[in-house]
């Protein structure tokens, strides 16, 4: 998807109008689910139809919705890379950050142990859960939230994604180890009263 | 033995990889005695879940769609191309 040819293709471009209408909102919804930031899923999904208009490798086999999801994925993954970036090197991790040693004593065992949660149980409880979730993503970093979001059980490209942010998969597990212990420790604090 | 930390470690690689045969026996075993990692384990899956749900319900929410100017800013963008 990165090395889109220059040329103009001319079998696709009468299809992109209704690409836009068909997958327009389907786009926009899967990279706002990743990315969390309105703007920003908005731009992604304009570079998305831009490269697709360009392209010329769109297989017929394939549907249309997944061939532009793939787009999507890899013009958030380009994003994800610009704020990586951007991020300054005490931001970046190391392996030594994987230490955490606001969590766990000297020895090793929890400086906090982990609290007992009242598990969400009616759909009221949980839709209070996610809001909290919510608002606990918010508080972490945002390349973090977006890795966060990005891997998951259902997607495997766990080690595409690292080489497309040049990140080694001990990165990748180290940042995600913090991005889930700040977010838990996030939840213990604000849903545990609940 | 494990220490507590090592273990929180592998908990959340196993969320994303799979575990050797000696992590996975190492954890096993921690979990069988320590209710505090136990504990954590079952809430990083608790967090799992939460997120595919959060994630799922907003791509199942045809309410929520490209706002129209964007909507016409890309149609512009395209119509330029052709």
């Amino acid at each position: 998807m990165t090395n889109q040819p220059k040329q103009k293709h001319h079998t696709q471009p009468n299809n992109s109008h209704d690409w836009l209408n068909e997958h327009g909102d389907y786009l926009y919804r899967f990279a706002l689910a990743r990315l969390r930031n309105p703007h920003q899923a908005e731009d992604v999904v304009q570079e998305t139809f831009m490269a697709a208009i360009k392209a010329d490798n769109f297989a017929e086999q394939s549907s249309a919705r997944t061939w532009l999801t793939g787009i999507l994925k890899h013009k958030i993954i380009d994003l994800m890379r610009k704020q990586n970036r951007e991020t300054v090197a005490s931001d970046m991790m190391s392996e030594e950050d994987a230490n955490m040693d606001d969590f766990f004593d000297k020895r090793g065992h929890w400086a906090e142990k982990p609290q007992s949660w009242h598990m969400p149980e009616n759909a009221l409880e949980q839709q209070q859960f996610l809001t909290v979730l919510q608002s606990c993503l918010d508080k972490i970093p945002n390349k973090l939230a977006t890795l966060f979001m990005m891997r998951d059980v259902h997607e495997t490209d766990n080690e595409e994604i690292c080489k497309e942010l040049n990140i080694t998969s001990t990165n990748a597990w180290v940042m995600l180890y913090r991005a889930r212990m700040g977010i838990r420790k996030c939840l213990e604090i604000n849903w545990i009263g609940h | 033995m494990l220490k507590c930390k090592q273990v929180s470690q592998l908990v959340s690689r196993a969320l994303n990889e799979r575990l050797s045969m000696r992590e996975r026996f190492a954890l096993t075993l921690h979990l069988l005695i320590c209710k505090y990692c136990l504990r954590f384990s079952q809430q990083l899956n608790t967090l799992n879940v939460a997120i595919n749900k959060i994630r799922e319900a907003i791509e199942a929410d045809t309410k929520i769609i490209l706002p129209a100017e964007t909507k016409i800013k890309i149609a512009q963008s395209l119509a330029s191309e052709d």
